[in-house]
């Protein structure tokens, strides 16, 4: 049909205006990409692999195994604090979805409001808290119930993580539970399939890709923090973002600082990319936060 | 069933404010202890008034989150429409992994990675400050992309395709139609990814840890500096104030929405 109109070609050229959106849009991001996130990293395997003269060595590398005990520690620390958010946070995040909309705009607004507490303020604070002369161990002394020592063990370094990173638990899992729809839980109901099981097959495996990103986003931080282990660990639990953070402190180390950066990098992004396996390739759910 | 849930969530919500709630009443103690409540006062409050150490802190950290978010959205909007449009599915896909990468590495590693950068450049230009605002903007910039482009995207991809087309022949030029159509479906995005990117920089300690330079401390830093000794509770009155803020303003955008959807 349309190939019956004729048209002169000058006419309809001035006619198709094309948008002024284009790929050329991208190309100062490209730029800033490449100087400074991939030439930064760049930067750390060279340091990783050069003594400070600047000359090829894998000493850095080798010396790594001297670390591995703290390597291990941070591990096993933010894995059981992951857990533990995932324990508390799942049940939290399926209990306000299920609170009417104006309760569940106001709770999440409370669980928002700690996220914008700066956090070595809340680490602090917590540290108030739980210290021998603070105020836990003033009130069991008042009840007559002697004293805790709780700064310097490892519960207490967990319970920081936990306390300080719930919240980016939380909010992807319950982001992803509302968008579910209603009717496939009804539906199951109607199909005599009991609550739990209706919970089991339908809310939970809808909710795998807000699962996915709470947990990483509650492991990376925990893994990589230096602060909560130096505030709650008494500075006797050494995490591997002390050791990381000690490197820097003098040039001399900075090799030793890239290197042991470069394996908890690599560490982390494949664990990572083994996660987001779990979870179908868009989950868009995590960043909304 | 119902009160073992609501229970659940008074428990978690009180743990979680417990530490907050303490903060706030000792932000109002006549001594300096934070363990002890000897009496009512607002001495830290005064205390803050008159410490300009915090104000220049504050005003810092103000600048710089205000700098980078807007240049991380210049930057960030241009480069989703950019993302978006393109078709060559290969470079689509590193781009999007680079961009990702500040996300999903520890900001340790973020860090310490652009000091390197910093200071390695900084010494082959022979500079004395290796380390300045430039390089924390710039660290703050970098981290504020992903969060940007991540919320424009989704606002591109809602939008009607035919709908520029539309205004065009119409009439509109095509940077009329920018400004009228494209624009405006996505500026809700623009702002979310401008809000996002103001906060995060507010907040960031770890990456401004290892990117700044001894003549401009955020207030981050400065508190980081502070509890290696002992905080004082002044820190403890700004922290009210915040939180004061912060409060008023989330209720109010509750209030405005809640307005809203009466309305509709």
């Amino acid at each position: 049909m349309n190939k019956n109109i004729n048209v002169p070609p000058e006419a309809a050229k001035k006619k198709i205006r094309k948008p002024i959106f284009s790929e050329i849009a991208a190309v100062p991001h490209t730029v800033w990409s490449v100087l400074f996130i991939v030439l930064p990293l760049i930067f750390v395997c060279y340091y990783a692999f050069t003594d400070s003269e600047g000359a090829l060595t894998f000493d850095n590398i080798l010396a790594l195994s001297s670390h591995a005990h703290t390597f291990l520690t941070s591990i096993c620390y933010a894995f059981i604090a992951t857990v533990i958010c995932l324990v508390v946070g799942y049940p939290l995040a399926f209990s306000i979805s299920q609170a009417s909309a104006k309760r569940q705009g106001m709770l999440i607004m409370l669980l928002m409001i700690p996220m914008w507490m700066n956090l070595l303020i809340r680490t602090y604070s917590l540290m108030a808290i739980l210290d021998d002369g603070g105020l836990l161990n003033g009130l069991l002394k008042a009840w007559g119930l002697g004293e805790l020592n709780i700064i310097g063990t490892s519960g207490a370094v967990i319970f920081g993580m936990v306390y300080d990173f719930l919240p980016y638990m939380v909010l992807p899992i319950y982001s992803v539970m509302t968008k579910q729809d209603r009717k496939l839980i009804e539906a199951a109901y109607d199909l005599g399939c009991p609550r739990l099981s209706a919970h089991l097959k339908v809310t939970l495996p809808l909710s795998v890709p807000g699962i996915v990103s709470g947990i990483t986003m509650v492991f990376v931080p925990s893994i990589s923090t230096f602060y909560i282990s130096q505030k709650l660990g008494g500075g006797t639990r050494e995490l591997i973002g002390d050791t990381i953070e000690r490197q820097f402190q003098n040039r001399a180390t900075y090799n030793v600082g890239a290197a042991i950066s470069l394996v908890m990098m690599i560490l982390i992004l494949i664990s990572v990319a083994i996660m987001n396996k779990f979870s179908d390739e868009d989950s868009e759910g995590g960043i909304i936060v | 069933m119902k009160t073992l849930s609501r229970a659940f969530m008074i428990l978690v919500f009180g743990i979680l404010y417990i530490p907050m709630m303490v903060l706030v009443l000792f932000s109002f103690n006549s001594s300096k202890s934070t363990g002890n409540f000897t009496g009512f006062s607002f001495k830290w409050y005064a205390e803050l008034f008159r410490d300009s150490a915090t104000f220049i802190a504050l005003r810092n950290t103000l600048i710089l989150a205000a700098c980078s978010a807007i240049l991380a959205t210049i930057i960030g909007t241009l480069a989703a429409v950019g993302i978006y449009k393109m078709k060559n599915k290969y470079l689509k896909a590193s781009i999007n992994t680079v961009t990702n990468i500040p996300m999903m590495n520890p900001d340790i590693v973020t860090g310490i990675s652009m000091m390197l950068l910093f200071v390695f450049v900084g010494g082959m230009l022979g500079l004395e400050d290796k380390l300045s605002f430039w390089t924390m903007l710039i660290a703050h910039t970098t981290f504020n992309l992903p969060y940007v482009i991540l919320s424009v995207m989704p606002k591109l991809r809602q939008m009607d395709v035919h709908l520029p087309e539309a205004a065009m022949d119409l009439g509109c030029t095509p940077l009329q139609a920018f400004f009228k159509v494209e624009l405006h479906t996505i500026l809700p995005g623009i702002i979310t990814g401008m809000m996002m990117a103001f906060t995060l920089s507010l907040d960031d300690f770890v990456i401004s840890f290892f990117t700044s330079g001894s003549d401009f401390q955020t207030l981050p830093l400065l508190i980081y500096s502070m509890t290696k000794k002992e905080v004082t509770p002044d820190m403890y009155a700004l922290s009210t104030i915040m939180m004061t803020a912060i409060l008023i303003l989330m209720l109010l955008t509750n209030i405005r929405s809640d307005k809203k959807k009466q309305v509709k």
